[in-house]
């Protein structure tokens, strides 16, 4: 039976229907053209799939969509809407991605821990990216772009 | 040699911009609209069994189900170097986890519930699991019909056996060197199977149009072969089949070749005018694409008391899984090569690809030279022991040069292997003792040296066009795919040098068969030497074609023009420019009013005429395989909790000679992720398997790789430069390489720790706690 939720997507408000099984990330995706959070593994191991609910992060994959109805939603998309971030501009100038599958997870990250912790030591960030996987970096560039935006706030 | 403006210097990467806006789109972002279909596939519950029937008649009644397939629509076999895998097994399955049917449904969710209804009757055979056990003669046969698999002239299948190929090199006398050296030592080294996990999973979708046009959106690194492939099994003319690749979120020599694509092309020709798309669970992305093989390997090595090798005998016996289509090369090459980096007169060299019930093997980064420079290296730092001499001591004393003969007798290119060896050691403070301040951690380092050529057929080629448009900027058509190791700015940059045109004005493009010239595949690390190349040609191409226009128009010598900062300048008239929006598309008005000139449209091709695969079948000499070797070291210093067992790296430092490094970051940033990758295999990564040949740990919690946590806190890059001579700007590859010293240099630094030599790994904390056990039982 499909269900009618509502909830605010990047700032705007969303009404769509809803399987009870179905999930964030496949309602984002498939159904409402929002492709930045990936599909890495379904299992809420890998944060590829990371995006803000009321401003904490969440893996969408394992998160049902009626469970964020009355709510808010934000991904990558929204976070850039007023152009870039000073985060953005710090990973681009890092080089810090390489394939790039698992960047609007890490941003998505990076963004609720400088939310709540503006200037983290490399611990912190070591920390609160620890869920997030990248195969490609070795997390090295990912790290030093924080950091820089952590000192200079 | 003209100063270079961009080559060299550092740059932002030019797909930076699109990957951290979210705007990079990879093959599950696009949209195919509501004709969209999706397919389920059903696996393989047995490792080894005899298919005696499949029915398939109740989930075709499924409502939603549009098709379902088996062996019996598509019998084809197909396969890069040997076509032993199926597109569907007929008479029998070899691994967990195989295709067996497929469904093809209007939603995903539907298609794998079809696929439960599914009947197969199967009769379990022997199941073999060791390459050890699958090379003794009494041994159950994998593929009873190897001998009438179509095979490349250079791979040697043993028909009657389970071995898929074997590669020999015999130099110099071994028996007679062993007998005279005055030590000799030799022991076994495991390495087991291991997988790419790229975040994104495999995935394809495949369209089929009544006009026999197959169209596939894949995941890929290799376009063209895909196309080939596809072409050659399926029976469509190659001009038919379109490959579009979107970006690839991680490759490593897992989306190289083909695999569970063909189930996609075969999906949408039962299907006309329907998108169908095949996307990959975690799970299947464990089981049923490519695994690194397992490798047992056996070293006897033979010094002299002054320090200098004088034999080694080296066999290798890999687990290639159920099929050698891309793995009997992975074996192949590290046959050549297994001597390492070294001067040795007297080698014997035997590696086998072995089948066995696991899944299929093929191309990793590394290619199987992390696997085999596991036992090397730890042999080698034993060795040394045995010398009383300094590991790195004895590592430079052995250390091939240019004009050394190779193991199948070609000259050594230039290398700056010694240099790398020194910058690594200086890096690490190799020599220097460091003592935990916590009694209960003993710290240590340990080293290694790497080489690694990239494993191609002989007439492996890249192509390149380059386009102008009217305001002056390029977009470069190449058919080499952009990983992440930085393959677009790398190509941008070669342009910009030869056409002195701003990296703002240039775009490289992905990969479309039909638009984009050829490209044998992204792998080996070969795509910035071999690609770069093309792209070279093409801007000079280009260059020329610029030149002969404003010649022309203006009755100015060619030689006396020149290009600056996307202009023609003149060596005699400083005031003579002419910006190349002036007429690199609307060409340059005369006075008359006609116009000379027309389109830019450089083009420009590589092929390695000087590469050979005709060699002697017993001694692996007469031809040349390998183009080039790239070489280079890395070191660790690590803390052994002596509680815990656990292993906590450091430091870590690797160099290595990139000919030329285009981007310097972007080499360094190779080196930091290959370490990284390395470290996850030297110290957790393993696949593990029950006996029945299921996987136990086919997800991210019970296999475990790096995460922020994990990484050491100091990682030193360093580069080399001793140029290729045949390397655009003398550059060669080192993105696979980075990975090649972190196993051996891990168990190096753990015996330095702990007097012990462990000769698996991953080094378990299980594994470092028994050595403990073993220490004091002394
Ligand atoms: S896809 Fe959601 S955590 Fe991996
Ligand atoms: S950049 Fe490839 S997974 Fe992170």
């Amino acid at each position: 039976m499909k269900r009618e939720i509502n909830f605010t997507l990047n700032g705007d408000p969303v009404s769509i229907e809803v399987r009870p099984n179905e999930k964030l990330l496949d309602v984002l995706r498939d159904h409402l053209g929002v492709k930045s959070p990936k599909h890495g593994c379904g299992r809420g191991e890998c944060g590829a799939c990371s995006v803000l609910l009321n401003g904490k992060s969440i893996r969408s994959c394992i998160t049902l969509a009626v469970e964020v109805d009355g709510q808010e939603i934000v991904t990558l998309e929204g976070l850039e809407k007023n152009g870039l971030t000073d985060l953005q501009k710090s990973f681009l100038k890092h080089n810090a991605f390489q394939c790039g599958f698992c960047a609007p997870g890490f941003t998505i990250s990076a963004t609720e821990l400088l939310n709540n912790n503006p200037h983290p030591d490399e611990n912190e960030i070591r920390e609160a990216i620890s869920g997030n996987l990248c195969r490609c970096t070795g997390y090295k560039n990912i790290v030093g772009a924080i950091l820089d935006v952590a000192k200079k706030k | 040699m003209k100063k270079l403006k961009y080559v060299g210097k550092n740059a932002v990467r030019i797909d930076g911009l699109a990957k951290i806006t979210g705007a990079a789109e990879y093959t599950d972002d696009i949209e195919f609209g509501p004709k969209l279909l999706f397919v389920g596939v059903l696996e393989s519950p047995y490792a080894h069994a005899l298919i005696k029937n499949i029915d398939t008649s109740e989930a075709e009644k499924v409502p939603g189900v549009r098709a379902v397939i088996s062996g019996k629509d598509f019998p084809e076999k197909f396969g890069l170097y040997l076509k032993d895998n199926s597109i569907f097994p007929i008479d029998r399955v070899r691994y967990v986890g195989e295709q067996v049917a497929a469904v093809i449904a209007t939603t995903q969710e539907i298609a794998d519930n079809a696929v439960k209804l599914i009947k197969v009757d199967y009769e379990p055979l022997p199941v073999l699991q060791s390459p050890l056990d699958a090379i003794k003669p009494d041994a159950v046969l994998i593929h009873p019909d190897l001998g009438s698999y179509e095979v490349v002239p250079w791979l040697y299948p043993q028909p009657g056996t389970n071995i898929a190929h074997v590669r020999k090199i015999r130099k110099g006398n071994v028996d007679k060197a062993f007998k005279e050296a005055d030590f000799v030592l030799e022991d076994w080294y495991h390495v087991p199977h291991v997988v790419h996990a790229p975040l994104e999973t495999h995935i394809s979708v495949s369209l089929f149009t009544l006009d026999g046009r197959l169209t596939m959106w894949n995941s890929t690194q290799s376009p063209h072969t895909q196309r080939n492939i596809i072409a050659h099994s399926l029976k469509i003319p190659h001009k038919d089949v379109r490959v579009i690749a979107s970006f690839v979120g991680g490759g490593f020599g897992g989306k190289a070749g083909i695999n569970m694509e063909v189930i996609g092309a075969v999906a949408a020709m039962k299907v006309p005018g329907h998108p169908v798309k095949v996307r990959w669970t975690r799970k299947q992305e464990f089981e049923n694409t490519s695994q690194r093989q397992e490798l047992y390997a056996h070293i006897k090595m033979g010094v002299k008391k002054d320090g200098t090798i004088t034999a080694l005998e080296h066999k290798l016996y890999w687990d290639v899984g159920a099929s050698a289509e891309y793995g009997s090369n992975v074996v192949n090459a590290t046959g050549f090569s297994a001597t390492g980096p070294y001067r040795i007169p007297n080698v014997s060299i035997d590696s086998y690809a072995i089948y066995t019930n696991r899944p299929p093997c093929g191309a990793y980064r590394g290619f199987g030279y992390s696997e085999f420079h596991f036992g090397l290296e730890s042999h080698i730092d034993r060795m040394a022991k045995m010398l009383k001499m300094d590991p790195v001591e004895f590592r430079k004393k052995n250390a091939i040069s240019r004009k050394d003969k190779v193991a199948y007798g070609v000259e050594m290119n230039p290398t700056g292997i010694q240099e790398c060896i020194d910058k690594v050691a200086e890096a690490i403070e190799w020599g220097k003792e460091d003592k935990s301040p916590d009694p209960n951690k003993i710290r240590a380092k340990g080293f290694a040296s790497a080489w690694k050529a990239p494993a191609m057929p002989p007439n492996e080629s890249s192509a390149a066009f380059i386009k102008f448009s009217e305001d002056g900027s390029i977009n470069i058509l190449v058919s080499g795919m952009e990983l992440g190791q930085g393959f677009m700015t790398a190509m941008a940059k070669i342009a910009a040098e030869e056409l002195s045109l701003p990296l703002e004005k240039i775009r490289v493009e992905l990969p479309d068969t039909d638009r984009n010239p050829y490209e044998w595949q992204t792998v080996a690390s070969h795509v910035t030497w071999s690609c770069g190349n093309a792209v070279r040609r093409a801007a000079i191409d280009a260059r020329n074609q610029i030149l002969e226009t404003v010649s022309r128009a203006y009755h100015i010598d060619k030689s006396n023009l020149y290009l600056e900062d996307g202009q023609v300048k003149s060596y005699t008239d400083s005031e003579f420019k002419l910006p190349f929006e002036n007429f690199v598309i609307n060409g340059i008005e005369m006075p008359d009013g006609t116009y000379r000139g027309g389109p830019i449209m450089g083009k420009g091709m590589f092929m390695p005429e000087f590469s050979s695969a005709k060699v002697n079948p017993e001694t692996g000499q007469g031809g040349h395989p390998n183009v080039h070797y790239t070489t280079g070291a890395g070191a660790v210093e690590i803390e052994i909790d002596k509680e815990t067992g656990r292993i906590k790296v450091l430091k870590a430092a690797e160099a290595f000679d990139a000919g030329k490094a285009i981007n310097p970051d972007l080499v360094k940033d190779q080196i930091v992720g290959g370490f990284v990758q390395g470290l996850g295999t030297a110290l957790w990564e393993e696949v593990k398997f029950d006996k029945n040949g299921r996987i136990l740990n086919p997800n991210f919690t019970d296999y475990k790789i790096p995460t922020a946590l994990d990484v050491p806190p100091v990682m030193i890059p360093i580069i080399v430069e001793v140029p290729q001579p045949d390397g655009p700007f003398g550059a060669r590859g080192i993105a696979e390489h980075t990975m090649i010293p972190v196993m051996p240099a891990v168990a190096n630094a753990v015996e330095n720790a702990l007097g012990v030599r462990i000769k698996s790994v991953p080094l378990t904390p299980e594994k470092i706690l028994n050595a403990l056990k073993e220490k004091e039982e002394k």
